[in-house]
């Protein structure tokens, strides 16, 4: 008995002692040696490693920064972190920070469940990517949102969810950090980075399709059919095959109630107006 | 001894109900959708207006830029519509609407059915014809084959494969082919030998053709030059690399042409579209489809203009019910579904299947339970489960180590999994993201 | 309304479930030789640990993990009978709730359940039994055909157990001190179809084969771990004996004893604790059975095979790191 128990512990003991030396060669092997700036740097960064500023990652980012001239500063911007973080990073290089205005990511599309109908199944596909590939969706509609949420995982911030009752994504605003992931994710391109407006208040097309009018309304009660209205009120707004572009310097404060009142299908949609509740 | 690939493959039912039954041909439509792009690269140009009358034959676009082909009509009538119309996919693309009137042909296209065995042309000639022919690879990619043909001066050609492999169930649209028109296939691998100036073409037919291996290698006794192999009837034996491995034992590097090997690989309804062109004068605006599926009432293989509508099919083979919950157009391995059936059959469609829910009803994924079948059926050699667990945490440098941009798309490992992990969908969004940062 | 999916469109027979289900209806025949063999009290083992496996997985998923039942995938009965079956028959109830608790809360469910764990679940528990009771863990029974309800319970050493203690020395035919000696070993033909002492499951190659041949032709299994691990083990083991004549080294007794082809067929084939490629599952046999020929010869222990496989499961993420299947197009010029 005494040399099984023995010989047990000797296997046990065994195995974990050569785990512990493997373990210990492979982090003394893979371990890198940090730049103490670096390391300051990469602190004061959010961590995301979202790449929203254009650049794999933090660690990246903090390298960039490091080796960038005083003119290469000024055009490195992490959005996440925005303008406290890049004055900190500027702090630590003796550089001065760049300044940016804030901004929020918007959905291009208004295709609801109720404004889009659904016309075909989608059976177990797992991605928008996919999808837009092979249909043009569950609403048939060519540009608009295919609603399987490849934008909602992308984001790091948990800033997007599919409304269950619309099934379309959302954007909550307090915690959207416009690092652009879904803008760049979103096989359609539904998702615009733009200026969060004065007080919040914005106005843009919430709709994406290219189509003819009397098509994309086909479709979708909400699309924007091209009828020049809103353009005659701004002449800011350009009409580019069949879509309308508000372009965000158009003032929200002046001309956003009078937009959304005269869109006769409900495409143009005024993000916090004031004491009104928000527009779904 | 039947020759195969060695990596990897699969072994799905065939359902090869169609083989026996000769083709039909499907007759003309009301009107016909021609689209100006069937084919990888840019659009061809439109050069008719609308109110235009055609014939069979006129050509209705005309290549644009270096990779694209030309586009006939198939029908003969008058140009009703030049217009976006939706495609299978649901999509709009740019088409040609023509109403069917008469069926009338252009003068310059030879419709008799003698052989012609002479091959007059010189090698720039032969490509000449085939690229007024407006001939694609018609097996499955519309690879414009003029340009697969023309093969740069430091690069040299010495075998020539003619894939006569439909290794996706139900479809026989190349099997009927090459029983009902074995000569002119070997005569088409002959015209392609000279054009590449070699005697060396080989057609691949799977084992399960047995007519067709019969009636072929009985032909390509009295040809120099071109001979019969049989492969072993497995998923994906058809695939362009697949098919190398299995006739050469050679092995087209990863990134790399099959032609850098010294190999070519046509499909035997591009060698047959091949033949018509050079010795016919006959545009590429026919081809063989078939109809199938465990939901079609009287499966047949169709020879179809191009641009007919696939419900006029559908239609002829007993139609659709509402038992029928998805409708392919290619195979069921590699084809999509389609949405609208109005949409027009293409030159690269070789199937339209009617498929039941229980068959094609995609099974709720489980967890990964490491059985590796994944990997012993991946006929590249990767590694699909890392595939799927690297893409779903986005590594993509993780992804280019394994070297998921080699995957050819087959689906044996989404198809094997036991666990049903949709493993090609993830196979397909890696190889996505890997474009898209190349491209940045 | 048509349907919309990506390829492929249809999919093999075989799921998850339908594997488990092989590999229990694969498990039967041996099962039934040591119900025949050591009658009642093997089939209250082989019961208990099966319930025992289930419940504790039912407990784990739903009140620690909280998550949907996954009793249904068959796994939990798996581990069940593959416990069941390196127990000898007289272990105590309390002793298999101990280790079908190790084997499924801690050989599995830690890890994060079926797919995830390192280690065999089964091997964790028996090991853990094996090193916590070795006294009630080395009581082999006597197999007896003709007493159902073990009137008369006879234990006895094992086949290994007694080859393990004949002094290298001595010669065959001194026969002192009591000690098991070489009469004890029960013929080829015996072991071949079970009528010898072990654990419940391991005793009969032959339903043990039948089980694997099942196993092979539902494409469950590849040959290469049996034919690797058993071939290794016959090679070695007919190197010694060839050098040194000993009886100790029998290449026969070898394979046909000590859970060996059980551990071969059934354990060494689980799939998620064995490397995934062909190359590293023949690595991995192969390791099993040097180890196993190691601990056999040279280990305090009479048997090895669960150890050798438990450390080859330990070794599976680092073979499937290193030998995988060579990519199409990176052949070297
Ligand atoms: S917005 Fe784009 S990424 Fe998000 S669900 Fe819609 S289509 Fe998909
Ligand atoms: S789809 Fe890609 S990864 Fe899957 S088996 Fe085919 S080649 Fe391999
Ligand atoms: S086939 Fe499926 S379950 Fe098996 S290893 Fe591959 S991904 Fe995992």
């Amino acid at each position: 008995m005494i040399t099984i128990l023995f010989s047990n512990v000797l296997i046990v003991g065994g195995i974990a002692f050569l785990s512990a030396l493997m373990l210990y060669f492979i982090s003394k092997k893979f371990s890198i040696k940090e730049n103490p700036v670096l390391d300051k740097i990469e602190k004061s960064l959010p961590g995301a490693n979202c790449g929203a500023c254009g650049k794999a990652g933090c660690k990246n980012f903090a390298l960039a920064c490091i080796v960038s001239s005083r003119e290469e500063f000024e055009n490195l911007y992490c959005p996440v972190g925005g303008a406290e973080t890049m004055q900190k990073v500027a702090k630590i290089l003796g550089f001065k920070a760049p300044k940016k205005e804030p901004q929020v990511a918007v959905l291009k599309c208004n295709g609801t469940c109720d404004n889009a109908p659904i016309k075909l199944q989608f059976d177990k596909i797992i991605s928008c990517r996919l999808a837009n590939q092979i249909s043009v969706g569950q609403t048939e509609c060519p540009n608009g949102c295919l609603r399987l949420g490849d934008c909602v995982k992308v984001c790091k911030f948990g800033a997007l969810k599919i409304n269950e009752k619309t099934l379309i994504p959302e954007v909550d605003e307090s915690k959207c950090t416009a690092c652009g992931a879904c803008a760049r994710i979103c096989p359609r391109g539904l998702f615009e980075i733009r200026a969060k407006g004065e007080g919040g208040k914005r106005v843009y097309v919430a709709c994406n399709n290219k189509q003819k009018g009397a098509l994309a309304r086909k479709n979708c009660k909400a699309a924007c059919i091209g009828c020049m209205k809103c353009a005659k009120i701004c002449s800011q707004i350009q009409i580019k095959d069949n879509l309308s572009y508000i372009p965000s310097d158009v003032s929200a404060e002046k001309y956003g109630e009078e937009l959304v009142k005269n869109c006769p299908t409900g495409a143009i949609i005024l993000k916090n107006a004031q004491s009104k509740k928000e527009h779904s | 001894m039947t020759k195969t690939f060695s990596l990897g493959g699969i072994f799905p039912k065939k359902y090869k109900i169609t083989s026996e039954i000769p083709s039909k041909d499907a007759g003309l439509p009301e009107y016909v959708y021609i689209p100006v792009k069937q084919h990888i690269g840019t659009p061809a140009k439109i050069l008719v207006n609308k109110g235009d009358k055609v014939k069979v034959g006129t050509l209705l676009a005309d290549a644009d830029g270096v990779i694209s082909a030309d586009v006939h009509s198939s029908v003969s009538g008058e140009v009703i519509r030049i217009d976006e119309t939706e495609a299978a996919s649901g999509y709009f693309e740019n088409m040609i609407t023509i109403k069917v009137q008469g069926d009338e042909a252009e003068d310059y296209i030879d419709l008799s059915q003698t052989l012609c065995k002479e091959i007059p042309e010189t090698p720039q000639e032969i490509i000449d014809k085939i690229r007024k022919a407006g001939v694609v690879g018609m097996g499955g990619a519309g690879y414009p084959t003029p340009i697969k043909d023309t093969i740069p001066q430091d690069k040299k050609i010495d075998i020539l494969i003619i894939n006569g492999i439909e290794c996706e169930p139900w479809l026989t649209s190349d099997d009927r082919l090459m029983v009902e028109k074995a000569e002119e296939i070997v005569i088409g691998a002959k015209i392609l030998n000279k054009l590449f100036g070699i005697q060396n073409a080989i057609i691949a037919i799977d084992e399960n053709k047995l007519k067709a291996i019969d009636i072929i290698s009985n032909i390509t006794k009295r040809y120099v030059g071109v001979n019969v192999r049989v492969c072993k009837t497995k998923y994906p034996q058809g695939g362009e690399k697949q098919l190398i491995s299995a006739i050469t034992g050679r092995e087209v590097p990863s990134g790399k042409l099959p032609m850098d090997i010294g190999c070519l690989v046509q499909n035997v309804g591009t060698v047959f579209a091949v033949y018509e062109a050079v010795m016919k004068n006959k545009p590429l605006y026919e081809r063989y489809v078939t109809v199938s599926g465990d939901m079609c009432k009287t499966p047949q293989t169709f020879k179809v203009r191009i641009g007919t509508p696939i419900s006029f099919l559908i239609d002829q083979c007993g139609g659709y019910d509402e038992k029928t919950a998805q409708i392919i157009l290619g195979g069921p391995m590699m084809g999509n579904s389609i949405i609208h059936t109005q949409a027009p059959i293409t030159k690269t469609s070789s199937g339209v299947l009617l498929l039941s829910n229980e068959l094609s009803k995609r099974p709720t994924p489980t967890d990964c339970i490491r059985c590796g079948k994944c990997v012993d059926s991946c006929p590249m050699g990767l590694r699909p489960y890392l595939i799927g667990i690297y893409t779903r945490n986005n590594l993509l440098e993780e992804l280019k180590s394994i070297h998921a941009q080699d995957c050819i798309e087959c689906g044996c490992c989404a198809y094997i999994c036991p666990a049903r992990i949709p493993l090609l969908d993830f196979c397909k969004l890696a190889k996505i993201e890997l474009k898209n940062k190349q491209g940045k | 309304m048509l349907k919309v999916s990506t390829a492929p469109h249809m999919f093999a027979k075989q799921d998850t479930n339908a594997i488990m289900k092989d590999v229990v209806i694969a498990l039967l025949p041996a099962a039934c030789v040591g119900i025949f063999n050591f009658g009642l009290t093997a089939l209250i083992t082989i019961i208990t640990s099966i319930a025992s496996c289930v419940m504790w997985e039912y407990l784990t998923v739903r009140y620690l993990l909280k998550k949907p039942s996954t009793i249904n995938d068959y796994s939990a009965i798996i581990t069940g009978l593959l416990l069941a079956f390196n127990l000898p028959a007289t272990i105590p109830v309390w002793m298999i709730l101990i280790g079908s608790f190790m084997a499924i809360v801690v050989g599995k469910m830690a890890f994060g359940g079926l797919g995830k764990n390192v280690f065999n679940p089964a091997l964790v528990g028996r090991v853990f039994l094996f090193i916590s009771f070795p006294v009630q863990m080395t009581m082999w029974m006597k197999p007896n055909w003709h007493d159902f309800f073990n009137r008369d319970i006879q234990t006895g050493a094992t086949t290994l157990g007694i080859l393990k203690h004949i002094d290298a020395s001595s010669s065959a035919t001194s026969l002192t001190h009591g000690n098991p000696d070489i009469s004890q070993i029960p013929d080829y033909w015996h072991m071949f179809i079970g009528y010898t002492g072990g654990c419940i499951g391991e005793v009969s190659a032959l339903a043990l084969i039948l089980g694997g041949i099942y196993l092979l032709i539902k494409k469950v299994i590849t040959w290469h771990i049996p034919f690797y691990y058993l071939g290794s083990v016959f090679l070695f083991s007919s190197l010694m004996w060839l050098a040194t004549q000993d009886i100790k080294f029998d290449p026969i007794t070898h394979l046909l004893s000590g859970g060996l082809i059980l551990g071969a067929i059934f354990m060494a084939t689980d799939y998620t604790t064995t490397p995934m490629t062909t190359k590293g599952k023949i690595i991995f046999a192969l390791g099993c059975g040097i180890l196993t020929v190691i601990i056999r010869f040279y280990g305090a222990y009479p048997e090895g095979v669960s150890f050798a496989i438990l450390i080859m499961n330990a070794f599976s993420p680092l073979i499937d790191k290193f030998y995988y299947t060579r990519v199409y197009g990176t052949r070297k010029k």
